[in-house]
């Protein structure tokens, strides 16, 4: 038998049809995931008379513009008009469909790719849309899960299919154990300064090695979810152990003997050894340093002992005229150590980094000391919420003068209004640092939980507070 | 129905820079507006307008002739980012119906060819050559045949491009994705069946 990727056998196991002369496969969707955004497709089924053809199967989350103050309030606490339409119009839609909404007064609202895996929909082997690019989170499980446009949105509601061609396979060997002081956000920010911000596109990421073996399932969810950050289609952990311990007793998964059953699927899934890769790259988990981007992509980044590089130290020229613009809009000058960049303002949150293990991270950097800049922490979904308070996280958080709001994806894109001032610097633990995504003329910095917290005590992307 | 794409001889517009993200096609907070909001509007926003929505004259789509552009020539991860539709719908209302680059963000790679927009990847030098020609000669009008799949630029330069058979094939008809599918729905519907008898956890 052929040896197969983990990908392979997802794929071969969602393929519905292959039509003759087509680079194109017609793939079985199991989740559907929606959020406000794509309203579009809403539209445009109704427009065409069509139905949702799996309404259990398309799960919709209030995330992207439910504001995170006067929640109390449900959609009477939104103040803006435009975002309160949105939210609302996404409930009038689930409703007409019979679809799966987790709105903006629902115990378990939160972000997509937060509340998916809490929730246990995330599961080895399964399929997974959704109409953000964030949707290569469930590739942590050993799912594939991936981002589409709107209109694609609509091709899964009328069909639950998806029209794929088959990407390449490449693969990350991270070797080693992480210092201490290191995550997965400092492991995703160096591996996309080594392939580039295109470095993956027209590839499916599938990460191996000892160091990623050992990271928990919130860490391999911060490493997946920013594989897009590299072009790539998806990103994906194989499963193990440390899977199948955070998936059983979740909501959605199996018990018994259906559980067993699960279980028998999921471990057949792992790479066979000798499955070919169009790519290999490999990195040195111990080599590693926590990092922050300086520039407005997410290759532009070093570590926090390092210095804002020269753009005429890069030979190719388009890197170096890219460097120039970003210095030029970031404000900042060659050679000057990262740990003397001020910040602004601090942002914990998005589905990168909002899970309880990084409200976690970021607590204990905290604990005791006193933020010296404005800082508010978004967990990510209602359930991280509670359980961050049930271990008084929030009062760490509130005493060192930081703000504890209510879930969504909040100043990671600012759509909800919650944004970054033009001209302000944030360290934020989020996922994308282009021009003006967290508000017109906004500059941020990406950076891991524990480093978000101690800029905001100390004010600058020193990373030890 | 989609709006066919066969060929098209038009004035191009250079915006020959690497990694043009869907953040700076289209900031977010105007993915929010319906449609008849007209997305042009939108477009290429902070750049192309001051905080106080004057138009910023030095931007090329802002200038002439350039105002008048169908096609664009761009740098490589061209629409690299979100799923966000709006990007292409805002590039499509704009009068763009083909984008010229060294590569593609792959998602919105997908949604140009959902909406009747060509991306056309062609190798680095030449998208280089053909931007600095029509930034050299504005007004100059570049060539693109889909059934034959070449561009030819304004020095009579004609360079091959590929694109999947069946996305060609929807592209010069106009098809849309789903009336394509539900051709298949038998096979969809047996799909079904087996799957979830395999897997009946999954929706119970």
């Amino acid at each position: 038998m052929v040896a197969r990727t983990l990908f392979e056998k997802i794929w071969d196991l969602h393929l519905v049809a292959q039509p003759q002369g087509s680079a194109e496969s017609l793939l079985y969707v199991d989740w559907n995931l929606v959020h406000e955004g794509p309203f579009y497709a809403f539209d445009g089924l109704k427009q065409d008379g069509r139905a949702v053809r799996r309404p259990l199967q398309t799960l919709a989350f209030a995330d992207h513009y439910v504001p995170t103050l006067k929640r109390e309030l449900g959609t009477a606490g939104i103040a803006d008009a435009e975002a309160r339409v949105m939210v609302e119009q996404l409930e009038r839609n689930a409703a007409a469909t019979n679809i799966v909404h987790f709105g903006i007064g629902h115990p378990q609202q939160g972000i997509m790719h937060v509340v998916g895996p809490e929730l246990g929909f995330a599961q080895p082997g399964l399929l997974i849309s959704g109409a953000d690019s964030h949707t290569s989170t469930y590739g942590a499980f050993g799912a594939l899960g991936f981002g589409v446009g709107a209109s694609q949105v609509q091709h899964i509601l009328a069909t639950q299919t998806v029209w794929y061609k088959k990407p390449r396979n490449m693969r990350i060997t991270v070797e080693g154990a992480l210092p201490a002081n290191v995550t997965a956000k400092d492991l995703i920010l160096a591996i996309i300064g080594k392939i580039g911000i295109g470095g993956a596109v027209g590839h499916v990421i599938e990460y191996a090695g000892s160091a990623i073996a050992g990271l928990s399932m919130e860490g391999r969810m911060t490493l997946c979810n920013m594989s897009i950050e590299a072009g790539a289609r998806a990103g994906m952990v194989a499963p193990d152990r440390t899977t199948y311990d955070y998936l059983r007793g979740r909501e959605r998964v199996p018990k018994g003997a259906q559980w067993e059953a699960a279980l028998a699927l999921w471990q057949s899934l792992p790479s066979d050894p000798g499955a070919k890769f169009d790519r290999e790259v490999s990195l040195d988990a111990a080599a590693l340093e926590p990092m922050a981007t300086w520039g407005t992509a997410q290759d532009e980044v070093a570590p926090l002992s390092g210095r804002v590089p020269d753009p005429a130290s890069f030979s190719d020229p388009e890197r170096r005229a890219r460097s120039e613009a970003a210095l030029s809009y970031m404000e900042l000058k060659p050679g000057t150590p990262l740990k003397d960049v001020k910040v602004d303002r601090v942002f914990i949150g998005s589905c990168t980094n909002a899970r309880i293990e990084d409200l976690r991270e970021a607590a204990l950097v905290v604990k005791g000391r006193h933020a010296t800049v404005p800082a508010i922490v978004v967990p990510g979904s209602m359930g991280v919420k509670r359980a961050a308070e049930a271990e008084g996280l929030h009062e760490v958080f509130l005493a060192a003068g930081f703000e504890w709001r209510a879930p969504g994806c909040s100043m990671c894109t600012g759509s909800n209004g919650d944004r970054v001032p033009a001209g302000e610097r944030c360290a934020s633990t989020s996922n994308r640092n282009f021009e003006g995504r967290q508000g017109r003329g906004s500059r941020t910095h990406l950076v891991s939980p524990a480093t978000a917290a101690a800029v905001a005590i100390t004010g600058t992307l020193a990373g030890d507070a | 129905m989609m709006q066919p794409f066969v060929s098209l001889k038009a004035l191009a517009a250079p915006y020959y820079q690497a990694n043009v993200d869907t953040d700076k096609l289209i900031p977010h907070r105007f993915l929010r507006k319906p449609l008849s909001a007209g997305y042009r509007n939108f477009l290429f926003y902070n750049e192309r307008f001051t905080p106080e929505g004057a138009s910023k004259p030095e931007f090329v789509l802002n200038r002439e002739p350039f105002t008048h552009a169908r096609i664009l020539v761009s740098g490589a991860n061209f629409g690299c980012g979100s799923t966000r539709e709006g990007a292409v719908y805002a590039l499509a209302d704009f009068g763009i119906r083909c984008v010229i680059a060294p590569s593609f963000g792959d998602i919105f790679y997908a949604n140009c060819l959902q909406n009747g927009l060509l991306p056309v990847v062609l190798p680095e030098a030449a998208v280089a050559k053909l931007a600095a020609r029509i930034e050299r000669e504005p007004g100059a009008e570049v060539a693109v045949d889909l059934g034959a799949q070449t561009v030819t630029g304004p020095d009579g330069d004609t360079h091959r491009f590929d694109i999947e058979p069946s996305r060609k094939n929807r592209m010069l008809k106009g098809l849309d994705d789903i009336g394509v599918t539900l051709e298949y729905v038998k096979d969809i519907e047996q799909f079904e069946n087996g799957y979830h008898a395999r897997l009946p956890w999954l929706v119970s």
